[in-house]
């Protein structure tokens, strides 16, 4: 444990805190442009992932494990989350024939 | 009997639910049932409790019996009570509604036959029933005001009972907006009761009013704002041109509501709160001064017109002109025995007028009749009892309860005993004016009226001999000293007016001229009667059609009643009708409308412009939202 907590801490914290913007970032980016639910589902990933990885640098930075148990539940929950956005696009290919969000434009007034 | 009181109302509200709900599916007979069986059990009650206080008086007690029914509510300090106190003034009154009422119930069975809203009549006339009582057996001024306001909204109702015609309608609207006026006073009134003595019972208020001194300030508003309700109920100057429009109402109501009860819980109420009257002679004064006044001019107006219900509304304006009068000089029994005899003989006129109205197929325009004697002769005898009563010839009813109150104003002013003098005469000449323009000389009207012809049914010809009886003995009750009499009615009420004894001196007045002042009136009233016999059956002259050349021009003033309706609607009614179109275009439309739909119009542009964001396209929701949380982040980067 001690020898892991060494590792990451021989790495600056800046690192940890430039990388995750970078990735939070693209993940935004990557929601916003694109037009493929998917791959949106995967920027939105990529976003969560960001915070997880940032989350745990903290807590080893801090010694307090707290923000360690936090990337678990983020974890668990996105799983979850994954599951039934997964289900809603396969309910939207089999109506539409495509995964393009733009043909999700009828709800509007 | 004293358990009963309470059901004395309840009876005749029990029959207004009855006949109300079951007014459009019950048979006429069932109705008539109902309708006048509910108002005799009202009066063999009646007559119970009577008897009781009778015997209790008899006995050297004060006869006055409270009964509480049940506490309504308690405000602070304040306890408010649904409670009735039976006393001589109540329980005469009492008899006075319900047996009169029961009367005038069995003649509207004949009255009313042909009449489509048969049920509907019977119930109100009930509901009239019961709110008269509550009025009348009230023990404090709340309970007194859920009467008054009742026998108000009651009396609108019949006023405007044939709907329909549209001048009725008005006539009802008039009563109405007429009695709230006073009603308002009433209600200030109350209020400063309550302020000044912290209580609306009698028992509690009279009291307290007779420790204060004589002129007391609070008293003479408390009285004055009373008697403004009065003049609103009981039809005296300046609130008296709703009575004569109220006869647009069926004739057996006239009879019950306009002449015998209703209008006389002005005098009924003012009697009732005579020590504070007592204690405020401006007040007095000016009762005294409107009821003479009322009284000549109601009776002056009452020469010309040619309606015979018109003639015999201003002549109760006039007779309850004569009851302030009464009131005003001090007179408090006179007063109220005038109440009584007027209650059978203004009745009794009344629905004579309705038989004849009856007989000529609704004709009530005295021109078209004449000759009506040998048709009528039921109606003719009591009609003419009725006259004679009215007209204070001895030795009627009328006689003596008029002379009592003329009496009394000789004391007070011979001025008053002038005027009031020269009313009696007048009400001499347009009563039998009435009565010869209607039974003598020869038939005016149509031939197929001619034909139609008849005397009323005997449940109408009924009621008529009883209150005919009643007029010709109504005036033994309370015969004065001077004729050897009893004055029986006098120290029966004298309980309730004991306070008012004990701060006044007795009345006094030598008996020579006394004698002096009755026959002066009684003869004054024979020349009149014989004046008119000479006017319209010797020379069998006709009032003339409207708008004759010939009229001069006091015959004018008098036919077109002083043009008071006219003063009234050029001084209150069409001012108020150009504020109110006023207040319409501007205030309400141009104001508060505009305010209204303003605030409306803007949200509902507003969502027409903003909806344009709801475009369906999710990438801009994205977009939105990240935009949001980056806003949401620089403004907790600045802020914290």
């Amino acid at each position: 444990m001690g020898n892991l907590l060494e590792n990451m801490q021989g790495i600056p914290l800046n690192h940890y805190l430039i990388f995750c913007s970078i990735i939070f970032v693209i993940g935004v980016i990557g929601v916003l442009i694109r037009r493929n639910v998917i791959i949106i589902m995967m920027s939105i990933e990529l976003m969560l992932n960001s915070v997880n990885l940032l989350l745990a640098a903290f807590s080893a930075y801090l010694g307090d494990p707290s923000g360690q148990v936090f990337v678990f539940f983020i974890m668990a929950l996105a799983a979850a989350e994954v599951a039934v956005g997964l289900a809603i696009i396969i309910m939207v290919y089999r109506n539409t024939k495509s995964v393009d969000i733009e043909s999700l434009n009828k709800l509007r007034w | 009997m004293k358990e009963f009181i309470w059901m004395l109302p309840l009876i005749p509200l029990l029959g207004f639910l009855m006949i109300g709900l079951v007014r459009k599916s019950s048979p006429k007979p069932l109705i008539s049932i109902i309708g006048c069986g509910t108002i005799l059990i009202s009066f063999l009650l009646s007559c119970g409790i009577f008897k009781e206080v009778y015997d209790a008086r008899l006995a050297g007690g004060e006869g006055i019996i409270y009964q509480e029914v049940f506490n309504w509510f308690t405000v602070g300090s304040f306890n408010f009570n649904i409670s009735f106190l039976v006393d001589p003034l109540s329980s005469i009154m009492l008899l006075i509604i319900t047996g009169v009422g029961f009367l005038i119930h069995l003649y509207s069975v004949g009255y009313m036959a042909h009449d489509g809203g048969f049920g509907k009549y019977f119930s109100y006339l009930n509901l009239f029933i019961f709110f008269m009582l509550i009025l009348v057996l009230g023990s404090n001024y709340l309970v007194m005001f859920i009467g008054w306001e009742g026998v108000g909204l009651c009396s609108y109702l019949l006023i405007g009972f044939w709907f329909k015609n549209s001048n009725y309608a008005k006539a009802a609207k008039k009563a109405f907006v007429m009695n709230r006026i006073g009603d308002l006073g009433f209600l200030i009134a109350m209020f400063f009761i309550l302020v000044n003595f912290g209580s609306l019972e009698f028992q509690e208020v009279f009291p307290a009013a007779g420790q204060l001194a004589m002129g007391d300030s609070t008293l003479l508003v408390i009285t004055l704002l009373l008697f403004v309700a009065a003049t609103g109920k009981s039809a005296q100057i300046p609130l008296f041109t709703w009575l004569p429009d109220a006869m647009a109402g069926p004739t057996p109501v006239s009879a019950l509501i306009h002449a015998a009860t209703m209008v006389t819980a002005g005098i009924y109420m003012i009697a009732r709160s005579n020590i504070m009257f007592t204690l405020s002679p401006v007040t007095m004064q000016l009762i005294a001064i409107i009821g003479v006044a009322t009284a000549l001019i109601a009776a002056f107006i009452a020469i010309t017109q040619n309606d015979i219900k018109k003639v015999l509304a201003y002549s109760t304006v006039s007779q309850l002109g004569y009851m302030f009068l009464g009131l005003g000089v001090g007179a408090f029994t006179g007063a109220f025995f005038h109440v009584l005899t007027h209650a059978f003989f203004k009745a009794l006129l009344f629905l004579g007028a309705g038989s004849v109205i009856h007989a000529m197929s609704d004709e009530q325009d005295m021109r078209s009749m004449g000759g009506l004697k040998k048709y009528l002769p039921i109606t003719y005898i009591t009609m003419l009892i009725g006259t004679i009563a009215i007209a204070g010839i001895p030795p009627f009813s009328g006689f003596f309860s008029k002379d009592e109150i003329l009496a009394h104003a000789f004391v007070a002013s011979p001025l008053f005993w002038g005027l009031g003098f020269l009313g009696a005469l007048c009400t001499a000449f347009y009563m039998f004016r009435l009565l010869y323009l209607t039974f003598f000389g020869s038939f005016r009207g149509t031939e197929n009226q001619k034909h139609h012809l008849h005397e009323s049914p005997v449940q109408m010809t009924i009621p008529l001999i009883v209150l005919a009886v009643l007029s010709v003995l109504g005036g033994v009750i309370n015969l004065p000293e001077a004729l050897h009499g009893g004055t029986w009615l006098a120290d029966f009420l004298s309980p309730v007016f004991a306070q008012t004894n004990a701060v006044v001196e007795p009345f006094h007045l030598s008996h020579s001229t006394e004698y002096i002042l009755m026959g002066a009136s009684a003869l004054g009233a024979i020349i009149m009667a014989l004046f008119a016999y000479n006017k319209y059956v010797k020379k069998s002259e006709i009032p003339e059609a409207d708008g004759s050349s010939e009229q001069s021009g006091l015959y004018k003033l008098s036919y077109h009643k002083l043009y008071i309706d006219q003063i009234y609607d050029t001084l209150f009614v069409r001012p108020l009708n150009g504020l109110s179109k006023f207040l319409h275009t501007y205030v309400e439309k141009l104001g508060i409308d505009r305010l209204v739909n303003g605030i409306g119009d803007l949200f509902v542009s507003s969502g027409k412009g903003i909806r344009q964001l709801q475009s369906g396209n999710v990438g801009f929701y994205i977009f939105m939202m990240v935009v949001g949380v980056i806003a949401f982040m620089l403004y907790g980067l600045f802020t914290i």
